[in-house]
């Protein structure tokens, strides 16, 4: 499954693609909803570990708008709430990830992201 | 006791394209269940195992840490190897994350100092060259042990990668066989300043088994 947190974390790994390489735009996305468990250290302590306007931006490409534009210093239980929504709920189940600056496009299938490259493409 | 995770859902066509649990699989969950305790102690916030197969030892460090207290990420060069993964994790309970890619590729800009857990059972079984490289163009059930000639083709790229990818107190479990020369991934790994310990060794058939940790 593709989930926000995910996305927050892969980058372009293209040879030679090493600016502006994250994050990759979401495309065609189709989307599920599923619940997790709510687990408010886990967010917490995760939250250092967030590229913060990444995630906001993505948010917004799969229509939600809930997180403020920075990241708060004091969180509260309703900012938790979204943040988990955002998150841990929202599942990209197809669609593409294309990089900003050499636009390869890596492909979601079945909620599984292909990262593969070529060998010719391999840093 | 951590029960073994549920692979019923799995089933002989699976098996044709996917690793199925062995031995090293099951000493890797042996040596993970040993240090369960100072796992969860160490409370872990991203988990990453390299080449995931069915999904057999994520899905057991999940029922160690639980399913929400930690982000389990894993990659497999092998497509069905992801597809797996997510199933078994289904199965379990435990929201597993396949990514399709080789290594550490994607991850590696974005995960630097940041994985607490790293697990790795590796293509480890010495073959030609030639072989390996063919294993992991083809990836697939070739893939889960075409090791090149002293079984550390795919495991030496690691290697190099594990010093910047541990979070100050990460850690590292990686399956070997005697063949790899496990005093030389010792030696090197100091070398990276990463600690390292034999915690399990068995013999299974042919193959002589260790799981190493390597601690920050
Ligand atoms: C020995 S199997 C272990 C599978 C499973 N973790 C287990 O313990 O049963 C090795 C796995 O590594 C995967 N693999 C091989 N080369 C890889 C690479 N370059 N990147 C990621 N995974 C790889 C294989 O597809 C296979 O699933
Ligand atoms: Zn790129």
């Amino acid at each position: 499954m593709v989930r926000l947190i995910t996305h927050n974390l892969l980058a372009c790994h293209v040879k030679r693609c090493t600016t502006n390489n994250f994050p990759l735009q979401l495309k065609d996305v189709q989307l599920a909803l599923r619940e997790a468990e709510f687990n408010a250290d886990f967010l917490r302590g995760f939250m250092p570990r967030l590229e913060w306007t990444a995630l906001v931006q993505a948010a917004c490409q799969v229509g939600d708008d809930s997180l403020p534009l920075e990241a708060p210093e004091m969180v509260d239980d309703e900012f938790l709430k979204n943040l988990h929504h955002v998150l841990l709920e929202i599942h990209i189940e197809e669609g593409a990830m294309v990089c900003p600056n050499c636009q390869h496009v890596y492909p979601i299938s079945n909620g599984i992201p292909n990262m593969l490259l070529a060998e010719n493409e391999i840093g | 006791m951590i029960p073994t995770p549920d692979l019923s859902h799995l089933t002989r066509t699976d098996y044709e394209h996917v690793y199925e649990p062995a031995e090293d699989t099951f000493l890797l969950l042996d040596a993970l269940e040993e240090d369960a305790q100072t796992l969860r102690d160490s409370k872990p916030h991203i988990c990453l195992e390299i080449g995931s197969g069915s999904g057999c030892v994520s899905s057991f460090l999940g029922a160690i840490l639980g399913p929400s207290n930690t982000l389990y990420l894993s990659t497999d060069i092998n497509p069905h190897a992801s597809r797996c993964t997510f199933l078994t994790g289904e199965k379990n309970k435990i929201p597993l994350n396949p990514i399709t890619a080789s290594l550490t590729q994607p991850l590696a800009r974005r995960l630097s100092n940041a994985v607490d857990i790293l697990l790795f059972n590796p293509p480890y079984v010495p073959t030609f060259e030639e072989e390996a490289a063919e294993a992991q163009h083809g990836a697939g059930l070739q893939g889960s042990w075409a090791g090149g000639s002293d079984g550390m083709r795919v495991t030496d790229v690691l290697l190099r990668q594990v010093k910047n990818l541990l979070s100050p107190n990460g850690r590292f479990y990686l399956v070997a066989v005697k063949q790899n020369n496990i005093p030389d991934i010792q030696k090197r790994m100091r070398d990276d300043g990463l600690q390292s310990e034999v915690v399990l060794q068995r013999r299974a058939g042919r193959e002589h088994l260790f799981v190493l940790r390597f601690l920050r």
